[in-house]
């Protein structure tokens, strides 16, 4: 085994810029914090790039399967003995794959930033956030112990918190980043309660460890965890369904996504970052990496499916409804991730039936750039208009030419048209459904024609339809720093799907081996391009089509852009039920039954007081006859009783 | 080391404010005695990693004991462990930062100061007694002078909350005396260690234990005789309610731990059902009353009912993890709660108002005072890389290691209420700090130097539990080894 | 010598002690108090003596004590009539029910 210590000044380097900016950012580096912030994530991208190249092409491999390689592990708290919480730096495939999505599409963010947040009041504190979100995110995905997972997932939670509310003065962000954090809180503690079920069980919170003793069933831990129960449900099932629940939360799988939407309150390079290429996928990842423990409990596995298969559809058809674009792309967004999740779900560990994990965990790769891509090219279009509002936009393509080509990539990248990245992850995750679960793969394919379709509806939206609005603060498309990620990401999403991913991440790390077959893949391109077809004649020149169409959908239109009232029905149960038939009854039983308890034990007390202070006269004489009275009586008791 | 010193400087400091005039030297006075005292606590804790780097495994250090009234057998017993350690340093701590941050304090600055470092000393010669009449002695000193601080510097309902606070824990101190007399006539002596080798039958314990256990709960704000906290802390001048939620509360948890569990395990065992039940209503109960809060103040002193909870409950748990968490819950939450309060009284005394909805978008014109704001409620959330997320956590897996069934449900409950924790602290958050700033604010002014520095000092301590929690676990656990065999050999007996 | 017996002198300082009690209930003026005080001081006084010379001629305990308590008697004096001055300076009156500041 080499040497992988560098590896800690991947997540170390954003840490410091984080600290330095937070620090003194606001007065001493101000107009430097953009460089300074970026120039570091260079260097943690490079390095990532490093560890990379050396993982998987120099030393990663022991007689052609992939090592976990632990780079550095300190006992950072012991609960007891053999429960403990060690911060390590574990390195296997898909810590490296995530290494280097995360830095990379990070440094993106933080070169496009420069120019969309140039000349905001809060820049240094801007790039400080996302040198901490950086640094948690890199610090989740090298976790080898379960429970460093749940810090930095805590961690990236409260870094995405602080992004959405930058805009603090706004009433709507403010609102929007307490919604995303409460609600992932609220899953989070699915996840707390699952790591302590798994932890009480398998005596540990290493993840290697506990995948040992969790899935051979010889292991006394193993029995353990079977056979104990809890409402005719295993506890194994429990703490992975519980588990997973801090990842639905966390990837905005449904019912736990309304926070995602509103999440796109932040700036549009955070929506980027945050809530397209690397937080929501942490679900996805934390899935995959207790991956080989679902695989041997299938009620869980099949939760993760259906949720997945069902978030994916729910999220397209509320797309196809909403108007602001950063919506429709935060919708289609939580839709990609229900692939990824049901894509885990119908995988098996190990071998040939380990497709779907692979399938997944590509499409988590390709996603990360194609999907930034798209929210940047959003941002630049936003930040040209002063709106997100599709209705705003129309025949920008000659004003912003390169955000037009990039956004199109990203387009037909996501819609899965050959040879864009989207498509060889799709392929991949659609042959794993249909091997495993024809009901899956229905759904999945339909949904592939309506994330086609969604998407060209954005892009005919935005650069044709109508012809373009004199836009009164016109500055073109941009600075360089704008234009040069968005290159790099559009070559990304066209070249990242030639990268043989099969050979380097699988299930077991043995390389597996796919082939494209032109007969099973027809279907989906042809559904898609139909998708394309059918949104340009709807969308490429303004009509009265789209309109008509929702006429007739009637309900279900209404429905889906009112995003199936989800939003209603939490606001209902928080507002109608907890806050008046739980607070405030507490609230209430608080001040006057406890409190009133005290003070009636107060009152009383004075009470009784007053009938006895008419004794305390304040008459020196009645006291002198109290007390000869006293020595009176006791005398004759001394003298005639006592003797 | 010589641990009288821990009683004699903040008398010495007491005295010599006392020969001052005016707020300009009492204030030096105070800063002097008060650094000086955190200078010797460290310089504690140096020394005993020293002497337990050398290998003294004995559970009490630096013990000296002189003969005060030997007809009853008490004595003038002190020495420490890691677990007293970590509660002086917290003690030094917060003194420094509430006398920082009532650098301004003119309403007749040399009884308030006075009366401050008069606390201080009874928390730390509460904390090194060994000797339970001296433990009650000190606990009396760190009770009265909080009746004037209330009733003096407080604000509005202050003479009712004032009294409220020093009946209420002046009952518990009863409660504690009436148990502390029934342990002292079963075993013959007040010696802590000496009674902690004495079997006490099990239906002696049974009967005595409430009354400490209650008693010191009291001071820990247990379920329902929590009330005090509220109004006491929302009536008290800034570094009063300091005082009171950093200081004052963890004597209750401390007692709890060192008296009630440690000299009465089997009852402990006994009792730890009703223990647990109450912790868990305080628990989940302070967490939804602080949602119902408007004033901030008052949002604090609920979450500390429920924060408080944490430690009972690590306590009623009787796992070594559990108690353990229940140690690092009191730093943690000592620490974090000053830095609250100290946040409110920064916002106070510039705002005039501690109502919600009447801030907002503070971070524009305070940045700094809103920054500690936001980090004390991150701490109190149970943000990782602060000490709540530490102590929490340790809380929940100790109770988890309770194999019982409905202990299992005490823990999830506790565990859900980090969720509403969430909802408050970020709506306090959302309201006050963010959100669109009312006009008449925009000339106020940020922090001062001697509050910045008082902020800093609590952040500290708070980040360097957070970040590095395995220093202060290796300081205490050897303090809950002791605890632990106690209790060990209480639940093998059953 | 014993001409006299004991309880005659007893007699006398009982019902001395009476009528010092006596004024001190009844009376409202506070000079008259101290002075009932002072009555019944020294029937006191009178026992310690007579007790003295009855029971332990050969010791001077009581006579001792008799000393002790006039010099006591003659301090209390000085400090009640400093008080009754005072009062009579804040109250315009010696009597013991105008004060009634500390009632309750």
């Amino acid at each position: 085994m080499s040497n992988y210590s560098y590896i800690v000044w991947i997540p170390l380097l954003p840490l410091l810029t984080f600290l330095l900016l937070g620090l003194f950012g606001r007065r001493y580096v101000k107009n430097f914090s953009g460089i300074l912030g970026s120039a570091s994530l260079l260097v943690s991208t490079v390095l990532s790039l490093l560890a990379a190249r050396q993982y998987f092409l120099q030393d990663g491999q022991l007689n052609g399967v992939y090592q976990k390689i632990i780079a550095f592990k300190f006992t950072w708290l012991e609960f007891s003995p053999n429960v403990s919480i060690d911060i390590s730096a574990v390195i296997d495939p898909i810590s490296v794959m995530m290494l280097v999505v995360v830095t990379f599409v990070s440094l993106m963010v933080h070169v496009f930033s420069l120019g969309y947040m140039k000349g905001e009041e809060r820049f240094a504190t801007y790039y400080a956030y996302l040198g901490l979100f950086t640094f948690s995110m890199l610090g989740l995905v090298l976790s080898g112990n379960l429970f460093q997972i749940y810090m930095f997932w805590e961690l990236v939670g409260v870094s995405s918190y602080l992004l959405i509310g930058y805009y603090y003065y706004k009433p709507s962000a403010v609102a929007a980043s307490k919604k995303a954090f409460i609600v992932t809180r609220f899953a989070d503690l699915g996840f707390l309660i699952g790591i302590l079920v798994l932890a009480f069980y398998g005596q540990t919170l290493d993840i290697s460890m506990l995948i040992e003793r969790l899935t051979s069933t010889q292991s006394a831990e193993f029995t353990g965890i079977t056979t104990a129960g809890f409402l005719g449900v295993s506890m194994l099932t429990w703490g992975l369904s519980l588990v997973f629940i801090g990842g639905a939360g966390k990837s905005a799988m449904f019912p736990l996504h309304i926070w995602l939407p509103d999440a796109m309150e932040g700036p549009t390079p955070v929506s980027a970052l945050i809530h397209a290429a690397t937080m929501v996928v942490a679900g996805v990842y934390l899935v995959a990496r207790l991956f080989p423990i679902f695989s041997v409990d299938g009620v869980s596995l099949q939760l993760v499916t259906y949720v997945g298969a069902f978030s994916a559809l729910l999220a397209a058809i509320i797309a196809c409804t909403q108007t602001d674009i950063k919506r429709v792309l935060a919708y289609s967004t939580m839709s990609q991730i229900g692939y990824m999740m049901f894509a885990l779900g119908v995988s098996k560990q190990g071998g040939e039936s380990g497709l779907g994990y692979m399938a997944s965990m590509f499409h988590l790769f390709t996603h990360a750039f194609f999907k930034s891509l798209l929210f940047l090219g959003a941002g630049a279009v936003i930040h040209l208009v002063h709106s997100n509002d599709m209705k705003d936009m129309g025949g920008l393509r000659k004003l912003m030419p390169v955000t037009h080509i990039a956004f199109l990539v990203g387009c037909l990248a996501i819609a899965g048209v050959p040879p864009f990245a989207g498509f060889f992850s799709k392929e991949e995750i659609l042959l794993a459904a249909f091997h495993s679960n024809k009901l899956i793969f229905g759904v999945a394919l339909f949904t592939a024609a309506l994330t086609s379709f969604y998407m060209f509806r954005l892009y005919f939206s935005i650069f044709w339809n109508k012809e373009a609005a004199h836009h009164p603060h016109d500055h073109g498309e941009g600075t360089f720093s704008m234009k040069f990620p968005l290159v790099i990401l559009a070559i990304c999403a066209v070249v990242v799907g030639f990268v043989p991913f099969a050979h380097f991440v699988t299930s077991d790390g043995v390389a597996l081996e796919t082939h494209m077959d032109l007969g099973f893949s027809a279907v989906p391109v042809g559904l898609s391009l139909l998708a394309i077809l059918l949104a340009s004649v709807m969308y490429r020149v303004a009509n009265d089509k789209p309109d008509k169409v929702a006429g007739t959908m009637g309900g279900l239109y209404k429905a889906a852009s009112r995003k199936f009232y989800m939003d209603e029905l939490y606001l209902f149960i928080t507002k109608k039920i907890i806050f008046p038939l739980v607070g405030q009854p507490i609230a209430w039983i608080d001040k006057n039954i406890v409190d009133g308890l005290m003070n009636w034990l107060a009152a009383v007390t004075a009470k009784i007081s007053e009938l006895i202070k008419g004794l305390q006269s304040g008459k020196v004489q009645n006291y002198a006859l109290y007390f000869f009275g006293g020595v009176a009586a006791l005398g004759v008791l001394f003298i005639y009783i006592w003797k | 080391m010589n641990l009288s010193l821990l009683i004699l400087l903040p008398l010495v400091t007491a005295l010599v404010i006392l020969f001052c005039n005016g707020l300009k030297q009492v204030r030096v006075a105070a800063l002097v005695g008060s650094v000086a005292q955190l200078a010797v606590s460290v310089r504690l804790l140096l020394s005993y990693q020293a002497e337990r780097a050398a290998g003294n495994h004995s559970p009490m250090l630096f013990e000296s004991k002189q003969e005060w009234f030997s007809s009853l057998h008490i004595n003038y017993h002190i020495g420490v462990d890691g677990i007293s350690i970590a509660m002086i340093l917290l003690t030094a701590s917060v003194v420094v930062a509430g006398i920082l941050v009532s650098w301004t304090m003119d309403k007749l600055s040399k009884e308030f100061f006075f009366l401050l470092i008069l606390l201080s000393m009874g928390a730390y010669g509460f904390f090194i007694s060994l000797d339970l009449f001296t433990l009650f002695f000190f606990l009396e000193v760190a009770v009265i002078p909080k009746f004037l601080l209330i009733g003096i510097w407080g604000s509005g309902k202050k003479e009712y909350s004032a009294m409220k606070l020093a009946l209420m824990l002046m009952g518990g101190s009863a409660l504690v005396f009436v148990g502390l007399m029934g342990v002292y006539y079963q075993t013959g002596s007040f010696d802590l260690m000496q009674i902690a080798n004495t079997p006490i039958p099990l239906d002696v314990q049974k009967f005595f234990f409430p009354f400490v256990f209650l008693g010191f709960g009291i001071f820990a704000a247990l379920f329902p005789f929590h009330t005090w906290v509220p109004d006491g802390h929302a009536s008290a001048p800034t570094a009063a309610s300091m005082f009171l939620a950093g200081i004052s509360m963890k004597l209750g948890g401390y007692g709890c731990l060192r008296v009630a569990t440690y000299l009465m395990p089997d009852a402990a065992h006994a009792y730890s059902w009703i223990i647990i039940l109450l912790a868990t209503i305080a628990i989940i109960y302070g967490a939804f009353a602080t949602m119902m809060q408007t004033d901030l103040k008052y949002i604090n002193a609920y979450s500390s009912v429920s924060h408080c909870g944490f430690v009972i409950l690590g306590i009623g748990m009787l796992t070594r993890t559990s108690i353990n968490g229940a140690v690092l819950q009191m730093v943690s939450h000592g620490l974090m709660t000053a830095l609250f309060f100290a946040a409110i009284g920064m916002i106070y005394s510039r705002t005039h108002t501690r109502m919600v909805q009447q801030l907002g978008g503070l971070l524009k014109v305070m940045p700094f005072i809103s920054t500690v704001f936001v980090i004390a409620g991150l701490c109190s959330l149970g943000l990782p890389g602060f000490s709540g997320f530490v102590a929490e956590m340790t809380v929940f897996m100790g109770s988890w290691q309770n194999p019982d069934g409905w202990y299992r449900f005490a823990t999830i409950l506790a565990c859900a209420s980090i969720v509403v924790t969430a909802v408050y602290i970020l709506r306090a958050v959302g309201k006050t700090i963010m959100g669109p700033m009312d006009d008449h604010y925009a000339t106020l002014t940020d922090a001062s130097w001697n509050e910045k520095l008082a902020a800093t000092i609590l952040i500290v301590g708070i980040v360097l539990i957070g970040v590095a929690p395995f220093l202060i676990n290796q300081l205490i656990m050897p303090g809950t080894d002791t605890i632990m065999m106690q209790v060990g050999k209480a639940i093998t007996q059953k | 010598m014993n001409s006299i017996p004991l309880t005659h002198i007893l007699f006398v300082s009982t019902a001395l002690f009476c009528i010092g009690m006596y004024g001190l209930f009844t009376r409202r003026n506070m000079i008259t108090m101290l002075m009932s005080i002072e009555l019944m001081l020294n029937s006191v006084n009178i026992n310690f003596v007579a007790f003295n010379k009855y029971l332990w001629p050969e010791k001077l305990d009581g006579i001792f004590f008799t000393l002790f308590i006039i010099t006591i008697a003659a301090a209390e004096a000085a400090i009640a009539i400093a008080i009754i001055i005072n009062l009579y300076r804040s109250h315009n009156s010696i009597d013991v029910e105008d004060a009634t500041e500390l009632k309750y």
